[in-house]
């Protein structure tokens, strides 16, 4: 019976080194394995077995059933790595091929770069509002200390509807319906577009857009005016961005001043783009007018403010080096999947 | 406004700097300088020669061999020129062999100049340059002395015959100067004359402001026997001053007023022109000289014109004037347009004895209307506009008499005709150091306040706080004004950065712009990009629209001025524009090209306007190239579902839309509105607009849509039982919409039906002529059970059934 069983391992291990794939093991399983199988008709013929032996012998040939399982096991694991290994390597693809995206639309860069100055107002407490864009005489000029007659009035190139409608000119009237409403304090940006009459051309267009901001509060000061706007100016151009004021003239703020960043494409060492100069002219701001909060009923005695007033386009224009106005309107698919 | 740097020197004979330091100090101090220009920017080893002798060229019969002197010692050098104009013995400016010039005779001005080498002339050897006055970078406008064509002959102009051989002949001819230009804003009258830029200058680099001391002129006559004056528009003339200049001598004025003027640009003319350029310069006064012998009855009147009178300016140039007019006139006729320009029926000729002179002010808008409304813009014009300081007007004369007899050109008569009936008194404006800190955001001491305000001329008292404010500087009326003085001379650059630390406020984005973001992201997920179109456009575009005559989109606002046909109305809707892209585009041959706009359109509610038209954002997509109708529909349906319009949406065929394919568009309405349309663009229009591909619209009325109720996500659950799915293929009559027989599956359904979707439409050989075939995939689940085969056979039969009255059948 030892010798039987002795060789029924001996077969059955030489099958299993030599089954060549996967299916094979099954057939192997189930010939000495199976209810047929060899093993099994070892157990079978245990009656032939003296009965004192019987315990020993059902010991020896479940021994043999599990070295043969464990080998049959080995076996298929060895058979799974090995197509598993030739799979893979079958499977090699070339990634350099480009890669599937979906065609998403693209914001207009004006767009994009209003947002981001919209989100750096917003954080520092700023309510974005809107204005009308055919808006009265009133509060395109007058109400901004500019009266009927003012030569700053022709400077502006404004398009006339009636004598007392226009296309506003700046966004700066949209201050005046801020404070008119009466809610104090104030802080809020105005983007917009405005409308001058000026020829097409590579640095103009009769319509852009402006972003106009406003503060009005107790204790506003010239300080809080330069701090916020270099502020704005680190966040949109970068740290390291430097700003200068100079002292300039608008009819609606005094003092005044015109703000320069520091020419980010050269960083300040002077280039084609800042004309050698290293900085570039970014926007216009001061502290409201007395004159102007009193027209708006509100006492400039008690509350200051300063305003500003930021030409989109200039800004976009030069973050992107963009070298002609006129791509901002012409909506050449080429020149808008750029951004 | 110019100046060179000498001319502001002249007043502030301590300053000392380079054109780039001036330029920076300046602009920071408020007088913003915008470029300059350095003379000598290329010109080197130039100096006096004396040619001591002519030779002929032996090889060339146009050439001169010339032996040059270059300094006192008597050292020469041979210079070859082909110049007509040199003799022996004449002084002319040499370029050495390594020096620079400005321009070539050949090539013409060079932004880096032209170096000197030596080098032979057919054979003969030359060591430099003889130059011409344009080879300085300049011209006989601004030099008249100097040879046209040829060589500056030096020792001609008496001024610089003693100049010593050898010397620098750049500095001669006041080259090493620069000027200046800068951008003076509209409030500072004063800074458009050469002293109120000195003074800011003096002040800016702290440096002592010495103006011109005006003296007493004039003989012992009075100038009343001469010339009286009348104003009868005492509105519009508010000062008139008159002075008499007899015995004329016209003569070249002396070199430093010539070299002053042609710095900035002036062309000297004559001893009595260049007094009142200069002068005019100076103090930015106008002055006008009249030949007093054409001016009749010995009378100056100032009027306003008659409607339709007609006058000739000096520049020969007949206009026609109406009543708004300011005219001065003698005791016949008018003789000049008001602070404009002179008439050529009394300008000085070179036959002048007697001569009046006119410094007056006017109002500065009539003046500047009028010149608008004749089409002129002069120099005394643009002055006037600014609105003169009236106090200036009678120094400027006095100034101009001053030169006048400084220059030897004519005996000034005594006494002076002035017409000042309101006398323009200084103003005082109280300070007060503490606010004016608390503006700030400084800690500016009260002295070195009152120091920057004596700095600029104006006259503190620290006693009483107030400030007295010369006429000169109307800009000056609050303590507001007196705070930006304060601020300009402490530097701008010092007051610190600080952030407000004011009440708190909440910063965001109106319910609008948010809409407006969302739009944008959504259908930017679909491939469209954001387009920009200008509010206006031609009213052409109605027709290309193919608009019949009374559609309410032609009721459009009218601009009153503008830039040309072509931008003349405001928008009524964006298709235009958009339409206008999109050929672009194809023109361009860009393929499958999506755009969108959110476009203002403005809609009257009255013409003409007499109170604010209504602007509303319209958000208009438009494409060609893989796109259909059932593309765009999407993109609308998504909007809407994404902005939470869940609510009941209809798409009715034919929106009565002109511009639309009559068969490919519908009107979308939501909950009863009508709040957008979407279409395949008329072929008619396609061709207008010079589009060659078929092309969709839609525009979402935004504006519309802010107001309306969103619903707001609730989580509905995952689904807990399984589903199941059929499949039903239906045949019907082609004029029967999809719409319809979905209408049909909603309501028989009920419940039941979680979703469906159209996965076939079908027409054509397969089936009968007239039919089409829909084929729908109809997913069921109860939430609370699975379902059973039975009880959704039960309701499709009852879809099927209900399909079959609106003769909707299974296909067979």
């Amino acid at each position: 019976m030892k010798e039987k069983l002795s060789k029924i391992m001996e077969d059955a291990m030489a099958q299993i080194d030599e089954s060549g794939q996967l299916d094979r093991l099954n057939d192997i399983r189930v010939a000495f394995l199976g209810k047929k199988g060899e093993l099994t008709s070892v157990l079978k013929s245990m009656k032939e077995v003296a009965p004192e032996d019987r315990p020993k012998v059902g010991q020896m040939v479940n021994e043999a059933r599990s070295i043969i399982e464990k080998k049959i096991e080995e076996r298929r694991t060895f058979f799974e790595q090995k197509v598993m290994e030739e799979k893979i390597k079958s499977e090699t693809i070339d990634v350099t091929l480009p890669g599937k995206r979906t065609l998403l639309g693209h914001r207009h860069p004006n767009t994009i770069t209003l947002e981001e100055v919209e989100d750096i107002f917003i954080g520092l407490g700023y309510q974005v509002v809107e204005g009308p864009e055919i808006e009265f005489d009133y509060y395109n000029f007058e109400a901004l200390n500019i009266p009927a007659n003012h030569p700053a009035k022709d400077e502006q190139d404004t398009f006339y509807i009636t004598k007392d409608i226009l296309l506003r000119t700046q966004t700066s009237s949209v201050q005046v319906h801020e404070m008119e409403k009466g809610k104090l304090p104030i802080r809020m940006i105005a983007p917009g577009r405005v409308f001058r009459s000026d020829e097409v051309d590579a640095t103009h267009s009769p319509t852009f857009h402006q972003i106009e901001g406003l503060v009005v509060d107790k204790n506003i000061t010239f300080a809080d005016l330069k701090g916020t706007l270099q502020e704005f100016a680190v966040r949109l151009f970068g740290e390291g961005t430097k700003v200068k004021f100079r002292p300039h003239h608008f009819q609606f703020t005094e003092p005044s001043a015109e703000m320069d960043v520091s020419c980010f494409k050269c960083g300040g060492k002077g280039c084609r783009f800042c004309k050698g100069s290293g900085w570039v002219e970014i926007l216009g701001c001061g502290m409201v007018h007395p004159h102007v909060l009193e027209m708006s009923g509100i006492d400039p005695e008690e509350y200051t403010g300063f305003a500003f007033g930021v030409g989109l386009e200039r800004i976009a224009l030069f973050k992107y080096e963009i070298d002609d106005m006129r791509l901002m309107y012409e909506n050449d698919t080429r020149f808008l999947k750029q951004f | 406004m110019d100046t060179s740097l000498s001319w502001i020197k002249a007043y502030v004979p301590d300053l000392e700097c380079t054109a780039q330091e001036y330029t920076d100090a300046m602009t920071l101090s408020g007088t913003k300088v915008e470029g300059y220009k350095e003379f000598d920017k290329n010109l080197d080893k130039i100096v006096v020669g004396k040619i001591n002798k002519i030779e002929k060229h032996p090889d060339a019969d146009k050439l001169i061999i010339c032996q040059v002197q270059i300094d006192e010692a008597g050292t020469e050098t041979q210079i070859v020129t082909g110049a007509p104009n040199v003799k022996e013995g004449d002084k002319v400016p040499v370029v050495l062999d390594g020096g620079h010039v400005a321009s070539s005779h050949k090539d013409g001005e060079n932004e880096n100049g032209f170096k000197i080498k030596k080098g032979k002339l057919r054979g003969v050897e030359s060591f430099g340059m003889m130059c011409s006055i344009e080879e300085l970078g300049s011209n006989t406008d601004m030099y008249p002395d100097a040879a046209k064509d040829g060589i500056y002959i030096l020792s001609d102009n008496p001024e610089y015959a003693d100049a010593p051989i050898g010397s620098d002949a750049v500095g001669l001819l006041g080259l090493h100067d620069v000027t200046f230009e800068y951008e003076v804003t509209s409030n500072r009258v004063d800074c458009f004359g050469v002293l109120g830029i000195a003074r800011e200058a003096a002040a800016t680099f702290g440096k002592k402001f010495v103006p011109p001391v005006v003296k007493e002129t004039g003989n012992q006559e009075d100038v009343n026997h001469y010339i009286s004056v009348e104003v009868k528009a005492p509105d519009l003339c508010t000062r008139y001053t008159a002075r008499v200049v007899k015995n004329i001598k016209l003569a070249p004025s002396p070199e430093w007023m010539q070299r002053r003027l042609a710095s900035v640009g002036i062309r000297p003319i004559n001893n009595i022109v260049d007094i009142t350029n200069y002068v005019m310069e100076e103090y930015s006064q106008p002055m006008h000289a009249y030949d007093l012998d054409c001016i009749e009855d010995h009378k100056i009147i100032v009027r306003k014109a008659e409607n339709g009178e007609k006058f000739t300016t000096l520049d020969g140039q007949e206009r026609e004037l109406d009543d708004s007019m300011l005219m001065i006139c003698d005791g016949k006729r008018a003789v000049g347009l008001a602070g404009i320009m002179g008439g050529e029926n009394s300008m000085i000729t070179d036959h002048v004895q007697t001569m009046l002179f006119e410094a007056a002010t006017f109002d500065g808008t009539n003046i500047r209307l009028s010149g608008k409304k004749l089409g002129m813009r002069t120099d005394a014009q643009a002055k006037f506009e600014k609105g003169l300081d009236p106090n200036t007007a009678m120094e400027a004369m006095n100034r101009a008499c001053q030169l006048v007899e400084e220059l030897g050109a004519g005996e000034v008569v005594g006494g002076a005709i002035d017409y000042y009936p309101v006398k323009k008194e200084p103003i005082t404006i109280p300070y007060d150091a503490a606010k004016i800190n608390a503006l700030l955001g400084t800690d500016i001491s009260e002295d070195d306040m009152v120091a920057y305000f004596e700095a600029i001329d104006l006259l503190p008292d620290k006693e009483k706080k107030i400030v007295t404010v010369p006429t000169w500087r109307q800009d000056l009326e609050r303590m507001a004004d007196l705070a930006e003085e304060v601020a300009r001379f402490y530097g701008y650059d010092k007051i610190p950065m600080t952030l407000p630390e004011s009440s708190a406020t909440r910063g965001g984005l109106s319910d609008k712009l948010v809409l407006e973001n969302q739009v944008r992201n959504i259908v930017e997920s679909y491939g469209f990009c954001e387009g920009m179109t200008f509010s206006f456009e031609s009213p052409k575009v109605y027709d290309k629209l193919n608009l019949k005559q009374d559609d309410v989109l032609r009721k459009s606002i009218v601009i009153a001025n503008p830039l040309g046909e072509d931008y003349s109305v405001m928008r009524t809707s964006a298709l235009g524009g958009m339409l206008s892209s999109l050929a672009v585009n194809y023109n361009r041959r860009n393929q499958d090209v999506r755009l969108y706009e959110l476009a203002n359109v403005y809609l009257p509610k009255q013409i003409p306007l007499t109170e604010l038209p209504d602007e509303r954002v319209q958000f208009t997509l438009g494409a060609y190239g893989q796109v259909d109708f059932y593309d765009m529909k999407g993109v609308i349906e998504e909007v809407f579902y994404r902005l939470g319009l869940r609510g009941k949406t209809e798409y009715q065929p034919d929106a009565q839309k002109a511009f639309l394919h009559p068969g490919r568009q519908a009107e979308v309405v939501y909950e009863g509105s009508v709040v957008a349309y979407i279409g395949e663009v008329h072929p008619a229009v396609l061709k207008n607009f010079g589009i060659g591909e078929r092309s969709y619209v839609a525009v979402v009325d935004l504006a519309e849509l802010i107001a309306m109720p969103k619903e707001s996500i609730k989580y509905a659950g995952v689904p807990k039982f399984p589903s199941i799915t059929r499949d039903i293929s239906l045949t019907m009559k082609k004029r029967v919409l999809a719409g319809d027989v979905e209408a049909v599956i909603c309501k028989k359904g009920g419940s039941l039906v979680e979703s469906f979707e159209l996965f076939d439409v079908y027409e054509g050989a397969q089936i009968m002529e007239g039919f089409k075939s829909l084929a729908y995939k109809i997913v069921f689940r109860a939430k609370d059970r699975t379902l059973t085969d039975e009880e959704v056979t039960n309701t499709m039969d009852k879809i099927i059934k209900a399909l079959e009255e609106i003769e909707v059948t299974l296909r067979k």
